[in-house]
């Protein structure tokens, strides 16, 4: 009987302990709509086959443009290294769950470092081809357990100007496939059901290297800096950022408790971290690294993107973490922001301050557990098991080769 | 539709730019050689020349003055500057392009309903800063300030005792009132003992009163004599009343000099929680008066920049205390103030006060404290300089990241001894 009394009386204090030890004063655990699965460990639930392609789709592109290691669409290429060294890779298709395609599709930049989306479409369809014809595996599902890194501004669409890329719509060739993609908006031509929405790559070491000491007081209420008139290809004004921006400037430009311009300051990680508020509102794409910065340096962002899908939206409680604001309650933002109760801002710089929320909005090299490499590989694991209707019968075909611009048929 | 025939003939021209925005494209005609497209190309360039002339979009006022369905605000340097201050609604542009059906099959066509094209730019009426709202942000930047405080700030904050010698005089509000809102703005618990020459007067007090702090206000019988030397021998003896004072009180926390005339910076108070027992900071010094003699303006001219003399500790490489940097008295040899009234720099001690901090502890008759310390009793205006209230001034700890940091400056200005303005 007294065993028993001790054994409970144990089992209670260790109970006890365990909740006391989850409630750090300082972080808080993200709980997203899928669970704790920031921290879930990709490797075992699924497995990865990585195609062999010719050089000319990825190395030799890279060789021409090494720019693109560190523009923020380099997330594909970061992709490819690490599941080539990674335990989810297998070398034997027949057990692979899913099949990565390494093409760079993002890699022919302008001289002033932009990316052209012109030939994308074209190699993509190359590339799909190479495979169809060399491996037995697209055929089979006719790419529904095939993934591919799309970073680009409205992801497989391969257009920068929303109109176009509206009017082209997803490759037709890329339907059934799994898109990661950054561009995320709802109702959207360019959302595939089933995409994966990723973080835009932003270069870990540089902002590691620019922390400042943690009891530097906040003092900048919102901060933003960037441009709210796109004079170059927005002269009259209103189509850039669909007016947001501008707004943002003409309503605030006066207030001293926003520190907003268009400066390039060298301090702008040091300023962030300063800063309780930090604008991440859209431009010419709903997506921005901001939103990146400021998670990384606990500055609470303020989205005003209408629709967004924000990256990893099923494991990251957004609501919870940033403040919503739409386009039209622009000119409303200091009441919004100044109404938030104190409780409900120190919460939130909590959630941002837990390392694993950090982690998973990063492309470490190497890869570190819980960054957004193993986010993506949560993502693709959650998917599985694959449904048995995505395997074609033989001879069964959906995918129509043929359909899209007249350009892209061309060969590559 | 006018808009749309006016607006492509400007978009055919923007050809050139990397992203040409075209919404309204789609909407087109063609060429078509009506006299109404004769007369619009007409009017277009009409509105050019006049354009070129006034040196402004004129053809914006036209449209505004024509387009009766909805109003926009052009940003820059646009002749509506009247429209502005309306109250703005959304454009809806003349052809949304979100409605272009979708050539798949297997797509229902759920359309978003954020519009692409061109939006109008909301402006409120009033765009300037509500007070009110001003007010809430400044609390909501305190709170989290004092959260951030209580996580990474340091643990166990002491209460911080202040010691201030002073004396009714000209700029005596100038001076106490800088220091008051000093300590206003501690965020540690404050006890201010102020230490008045000539007794306990009415306006000092009034003006203590104002800082809602703790403040125990003391006179001292003698009056502040008119030389300088006479005055810090003073000062001494009246520091060392209000190190008698905490010794009566028991108080417990850190003790700082603050001379009324000094200048504290807030990382001061932060840096000096971390004293063990006894400790010096870094005072930068700014003597400097209207008339300093030749020499010593070529001497400074030689350097490349004249630097403010520091006075405090000095470390060596392993950061422990090696000596002490004081100020150089030989460039004012004979030329320094020695009246009140003087027209010649003021100059500070050897080792100023105000740079050193003590453990309360220390003061106590009983206690565990250092055998190094002296009981302030035996002493009595013997005391040259801070250090003589050691036995031992190795045991001095250096703050501020080893004195390389300067926290607080000394200067002194001071009316003549006759001036008649009042202290108010």
């Amino acid at each position: 009987m007294r065993k028993w009394f001790w054994g409970f009386l144990f089992i209670a204090f260790g109970f006890v302990c365990s909740i006391a030890a989850e409630r750090n004063p300082r972080t808080e655990r993200i709980s997203g709509s899928a669970g704790d699965v920031l921290e879930d460990d990709p490797v075992g639930r699924l497995k990865v086959y990585v195609y062999e392609l010719p050089s000319k789709y990825n190395k030799k592109i890279l060789q021409k443009d090494p720019r693109c290691l560190s523009h923020m669409f380099a997330a594909e290429i970061y992709m490819h290294r690490f599941l080539l060294s990674s335990p989810v890779r297998t070398l034997n298709p027949e057990e692979a769950d899913w099949f990565y395609t390494p093409i760079y599709a993002t890699c022919d930049l302008t001289p002033t470092g932009l990316p052209l989306p012109f030939k994308s479409p074209r190699m993509v369809r190359s590339a799909i081809q190479l495979i169809s014809s060399s491996w037995p595996y697209w055929n089979r599902t006719e790419g529904a357990d095939h993934f591919f890194v799309v970073p680009h501004d409205f992801g497989a669409c391969f257009h920068y100007q929303e109109e176009k890329a509206i009017e082209r719509g997803i490759l037709p060739i890329l339907q059934r496939a799994t898109l990661v993609q950054t561009f995320g908006q709802r109702n959207h031509v360019c959302l595939n059901e089933g995409s994966i929405t990723i973080p835009p790559y932003a270069p870990p070491q540089k902002m590691q290297a620019r922390q400042i000491p943690l009891d530097t007081p906040r003092s900048i209420f919102v901060y933003f800096r960037g441009l709210f008139y796109d004079v170059n290809n927005d002269p009259e004004g209103g189509y850039y950022a669909r007016g947001a921006r501008a707004a943002v400037w003409e309503n605030f430009k006066n207030n001293p408790l926003f520190d907003i311009s268009t400066e390039h300051p060298t301090t702008y990680y040091e300023d962030m971290q300063r800063a309780i508020f930090c604008l991440c509102p859209l431009g010419w794409a709903p997506w921005s690294p901001r939103l990146v910065e400021a998670v990384v340096f606990g500055c609470i962002p303020v989205i005003i993107a209408d629709d967004i899908v924000l990256p990893f939206a099923d494991a990251i409680p957004w609501e919870e973490i940033g403040v919503f604001v739409a386009e039209e309650d622009v000119p409303k933002l200091d009441t919004i922001l100044t109404s938030i109760p104190p409780e409900v801002i120190l919460r939130k710089q909590r959630l941002l301050a837990n390392p694993s929320m950090k982690r998973a909005m990063l492309f470490p090299q190497p890869a570190l557990p819980g960054d957004a490499f193993h986010q993506i590989l949560n993502g693709l694991a959650r998917k599985l098991p694959h449904q048995k209707s995505i395997y074609l019968k033989p001879g069964e075909k959906i995918l129509n080769w043929t359909a899209g611009p007249v350009g892209d048929l061309k060969p590559w | 539709m006018k808009l749309s025939a006016l607006q492509q003939s400007y978009l055919g021209r923007r050809s050139n730019s990397f992203r040409s925005s075209g919404p309204l494209d789609s909407s087109s005609d063609g060429a078509f050689k009506s006299p109404a497209a004769v007369f619009w190309l007409v009017l277009h360039g009409l509105s050019c020349l006049i354009s070129l002339l006034l040196g402004f979009r004129f053809s914006r006022l036209v449209f505004l003055l024509l387009s009766t369905s909805s109003t926009y605000t052009s940003p820059f340097h646009s002749p509506t500057e009247l429209a502005k201050t309306l109250d703005i609604r959304s454009v809806i542009p003349a052809d949304p392009v979100g409605n272009v059906p979708l050539p798949f099959p297997n797509k229902t066509a759920t359309n978003s309903r954020v519009v692409v094209g061109r939006h109008g730019i909301r402006i409120r009426p009033w765009p300037h800063p509500n007070p009110v709202e001003v007010m809430k942000a400044h609390r909501i930047i305190e709170r989290v300030q004092t959260e951030q405080r209580l996580q990474f700030g340091v643990k166990d904050p002491r209460k911080i005792i202040v010691v201030t010698p002073t004396y009714v005089r000209t700029f005596q509000s100038l001076h106490l009132t800088g220091v008051m809102h000093s300590l206003m703005l501690v965020p540690y618990d404050l006890v201010w003992i102020v230490v008045e020459a000539g007794g306990v007067s009415n306006e000092t007090a009034s003006l203590i009163a104002k800082s809602g702090l703790r403040t125990i206000h003391v006179g001292f019988s003698q009056r502040m004599p008119n030389s300088w030397d006479e005055r810090h021998k003073l000062e001494t003896k009246m520091r060392l009343r209000g190190l008698r004072i905490v010794r009566e009180k028991i108080l417990d926390g850190i003790v700082i000099f603050a001379d009324d005339s000094n200048m504290h910076s807030m990382e001061l108070f932060d840096e000096i929680q971390n004293v063990k027992w006894f400790g010096a900071v870094s005072v930068g010094i700014l003597a400097n008066s209207a008339n300093i003699d030749e020499t010593v303006v070529e001497k400074r001219g030689e350097e490349e920049n004249p630097r403010m003399p520091v006075q405090g500790p000095a470390c060596n490489v392993s950061n422990m205390l090696a000596g002490w940097h004081t100020f150089n008295t030989l460039p004012f040899a004979g030329k320094s103030a020695v009246y009140i009234d003087d027209r010649a720099t003021v100059l500070p001690r050897k080792l100023e006060w105000s740079g050193f901090v003590l453990n309360s502890r220390l003061l106590w008759k009983d206690g565990d404290k250092p055998e190094w310390m002296k009981d302030i009793d035996t002493l009595d205006g013997d005391i040259k300089s801070p250090l003589d209230l050691v036995k031992d001034p190795s045991v001095v700890e250096p703050l501020g990241s080893c004195g390389r940091r300067v926290l607080l400056w000394w200067l002194r200005v001071e009316a003549r001894a006759d001036s008649k303005f009042p202290p108010r």
